[in-house]
């Protein structure tokens, strides 16, 4: 695929992308600053994107991401707070969705109990006009709206009951349909209607294992007959590959990533889109230089371009780790843990403390010494995303305590001041003598993630938050913990976590690293 | 051996609770076919007091505008209630939870209290009592309970049909008629079966906010009663003949019910 969205601005994890001018005038759906927020919390934010005619784009990401607040903005039935909503060129932001040229594939199906199955395919078309020419008294000709014949309508109905393969169901009464067939009617009453968009909201998620197989492909097959755009929101990563053109990647109302499956895979543009699609081996490492990267002890060769000493994410997925004669290898391990997956086994590889998941064809013994490679152009190599807590809107209260996210933690002031020390009456004293009071001195705090403390005991901590993301890093686990004033704590930690777990964040006083922001002199108590 | 002494026990119990539940009613009905002037003296069977029933224009008048009041608020109340209804399903969440909230507290006020309040409110306002008073004071009784029996068909309703249909292209107005209402018929009707029931046999609403002149079933019975302190007797066929009309409600409803069970399995 050509690029079609280029990062203009990098904040952090936040990358925020525009869109290229090139084959504009196959774009169906544009998305332009479109950002949905309700009260305080943002859904969706900023989205830049276009969608091509006859394109397969998956909305991919975990619940509450903004894949389908998204959906729902395009189907017209919720309103951007900001940005516009470009079809075929022309802003529907403001269009109802009885107005709109797109159909939607429900979650739950939503279809209507009380009709059968034909009245319910045949829903949208009694609805329709459609425009035909007629000359009028003067002779002139005027295009005039008529509804859809008895005859049309049951020529159509049959159609789309014969692509979903559900012919002879005209008359059933909708109670007495499995739930694959009534996710067939639900496709059917949509796609009849001829859509420009059809929007399909998770539409197998309710489905079994074996049946949610089969739909894919047929979907698949109907999208290549119909020649319908289709946008498919799904937390499924197995079923996005398996079936977009493009994949959009999302994450916490943010784009993350949007390219081919291919591209997604291949080349994540950060850990968590490493760690959502497909399995990998992430690890942190450090760039040195001459395309050569060091992690797990070892430096290996790499394609991939940064500047000298950066410090990186690396992603090696299971099965680009092959096995070599032991001793010959670029790194040496133990095998810990074998697991018979079908096709293939999948071995778990102790080099040190960090581990190495593996998938190989190749049946070999645990318990004894391994060794692997890595072929260069398979290290994907990130920007590393985060790398310590930095928190500018910190500040100092009356106990000499800092104000981090609405929690008073304690902390060293006098570092604020080289060689000073604390009075009894808590003031700063200088070498020189001089008395410093930081009562309400607004600080930069910058805490390491190795510092952060999690603590399972909501009252034992001094900020409460929700974990709300874990990435496994080879030897420890990447924790994001948010709190209710949507502060974020980032740590490292040996412990597994569970997401959504509420827990409490201690640091401890000498590692809170506080710069003064501000004249020093500002401060000094005559 | 225990068991089967708890048993019966438990058997007689029932029989105890039913035959006091419905002693009063089988004692009218039995004494409705004997022409005594009070109930206990038995002067022999007789059909008479029915077709006396019928020629006491008094009693024919006012079951006509119980019948008549029952209805038209019934019918008032159920089209506000249902719109009442679906427009507190589709409120914002906080307004929706404050919205059922005072619905319902009309349920739990005494009647008295509405009567009066209803009362102090037309005399404040100098309405004089007419068929339209009453009718809003039967409207004010029977609204919650309409709003009570849709409130659930709406929440079992499936969140997303009413969007399908305006995804499908129907206007919000259409999405209405043919998916929202169909889908909340049977809490509708119920409602209305409700209304009806509980304006028909109303007394204190009514007595407060009739004129004086227009009597129904219960002022009737009440009027007579207290005047000449005894019951007349085509009163007892009249009463058997109220229950007979409930119980035939009450077994259509079941009937209606169990088919519609059968139906959707």
């Amino acid at each position: 695929m050509e690029s079609r969205a280029s990062p203009v601005g990098v904040q952090g994890a936040i990358f925020c992308f525009g869109v290229m001018n090139v084959e504009k005038e196959n774009v169906i759906i544009e998305l332009v600053g479109v950002t949905n927020r309700y009260n305080d919390t943002v859904a969706v934010d900023n989205f830049n994107f276009y969608v091509k005619k006859g394109e397969f784009v998956s909305f991919l990401g975990p619940s509450g991401c903004g894949k389908t607040t998204t959906l729902r903005m395009i189907a017209g039935f919720e309103h951007p707070t900001e940005g516009k909503i470009l079809l075929n060129g022309k802003d529907i932001a403001d269009l109802p969705p009885y107005e709109r040229p797109v159909n939607t594939v429900f979650q739950k199906y939503a279809l209507f109990p009380h009709l059968d199955v034909y009245d319910n395919v045949a829903f949208g078309l009694k609805l329709k006009r459609i425009p035909y020419e007629t000359t009028d008294r003067d002779g002139n000709k005027v295009t005039k709206y008529r509804k859809l014949t008895k005859k049309e309508i049951s020529k159509k109905v049959t159609e789309a009951l014969k692509i979903v393969d559900l012919e002879e169901f005209e008359w059933r009464d909708i109670t007495t349909l499995s739930g694959g067939q009534q996710q067939r009617i639900a496709i059917a009453r949509a796609i009849v209607n001829e859509p420009q968009i059809l929007l399909l909201d998770e539409p197998l998620g309710a489905l079994d294992l074996k049946m949610r197989k089969e739909m894919q492909i047929e979907l698949k097959e109907m999208h290549r007959k119909l020649g319908i755009t289709f946008i498919y929101v799904t937390h499924d990563q197995e079923e996005a590959l398996t079936m977009s053109d493009t994949i959009v990647v999302m994450k916490d109302g943010q784009i993350q990533q949007i390219g081919t499956p291919e591209d997604i895979y291949n080349e994540p543009k950060n850990a968590f889109v490493a760690d959502f699609i497909g399995e990998s081996n992430l690890y942190e490492g450090t760039y040195m230089g001459n395309r050569k990267v060091r992690f797990l002890n070892h430096i290996f060769d790499c394609v991939d371009d940064f500047p000298a000493n950066e410090k990186v994410n690396v992603v090696v997925r299971p099965e680009d780790v092959k096995f070599a004669e032991v001793g010959k290898g670029m790194i040496d391990g133990v095998l810990t843990e074998k697991v018979f997956k079908g096709i293939h086994y999948e071995y778990t590889m102790m080099v040190g403390r960090n581990e190495v998941t593996i998938q190989s064809t190749r049946s070999m013994e645990t318990g004894v010494p391994v060794s692997v490679n890595i072929a260069p152009d398979l290290i994907h190599i990130m920007k590393k995303t985060i790398v310590s807590n930095v928190y500018d809107d910190a500040y100092i209260d009356n106990d000499n305590r800092v104000i981090i996210a609405g929690g008073a933690f304690d902390c060293d002031v006098t570092q604020l001041v080289p060689g000073s020390s604390l009075d009894e009456e808590g003031y700063v004293i200088a070498p020189d003598g001089k008395k410093y009071d930081f009562k309400d001195a607004d600080v930069l705090v910058d805490v390491s993630l190795s510092d952060i403390e999690i603590i399972d005991n909501e009252e034992d901590g001094v900020v409460c938050g929700k974990i709300v993301s874990m990435i496994y890093l080879g030897n420890h686990y990447q924790v994001l913990i948010r709190t209710e004033d949507d502060e974020d704590f980032v740590a490292d930690t040996e412990y597994t976590w569970n997401e959504f777990d509420r827990v409490s964040v201690r640091i401890p006083a000498e590692k809170i690293r506080m710069t003064l922001r501000g004249e020093v002199s500002k401060y000094v108590k005559d | 051996m225990v068991k089967q002494t708890t048993r019966i026990l438990a058997r007689v119990f029932v029989g105890i609770m039913l035959l006091i539940m419905y002693a009063p009613i089988l004692l009218l009905m039995v004494f409705s076919f004997t022409e005594a002037k009070v109930i206990g003296s038995w002067t022999g069977f007789s059909l008479d007091l029915y077709p006396d029933l019928f020629r006491n224009t008094e009693i024919v008048t006012a079951v006509v505008n119980t019948v008549v009041v029952a209805l038209s608020s019934a019918a008032v109340s159920t089209v506000l209630g249902t719109v009442g209804a679906i427009g507190i399903h589709y409120s914002g969440r906080r307004m929706k939870t404050a919205l059922e909230g005072v619905s319902q507290i009309p349920i739990m006020n005494a009647e008295i209290v509405t009567a009066l309040s209803l009362t102090i409110l037309f005399v404040y306002f100098g309405v004089r009592f007419n068929f339209l008073t009453l009718l809003i004071g039967h409207v004010v009784l029977t609204l919650p309970f309409v709003v009570l029996s849709i409130n659930p068909k709406l929440q079992q309703m499936d969140p997303n049909i009413y969007e399908a249909a305006l995804d499908l292209g129907a206007r919000p107005a259409h999405a209405l008629r043919r998916i929202i209402l169909p889908e909340i018929m049977p809490g509708i009707f119920s409602g209305f079966l409700l209304s009806v029931t509980l304006s028909l046999d109303d007394y204190i609403i009514t007595a407060f906010t009739r004129d004086t002149s227009f009597a129904t079933l219960s002022t009737y019975v009440y009027g007579v009663t207290s005047k000449k302190g005894t019951l007349p007797p085509t009163l007892r066929a009249l009463t058997t003949l109220i229950f007979l009309v409930a119980l035939l409600l009450l077994i259509l409803m079941n009937l209606r019910g169990k088919k519609r069970e059968e139906g959707t399995r």
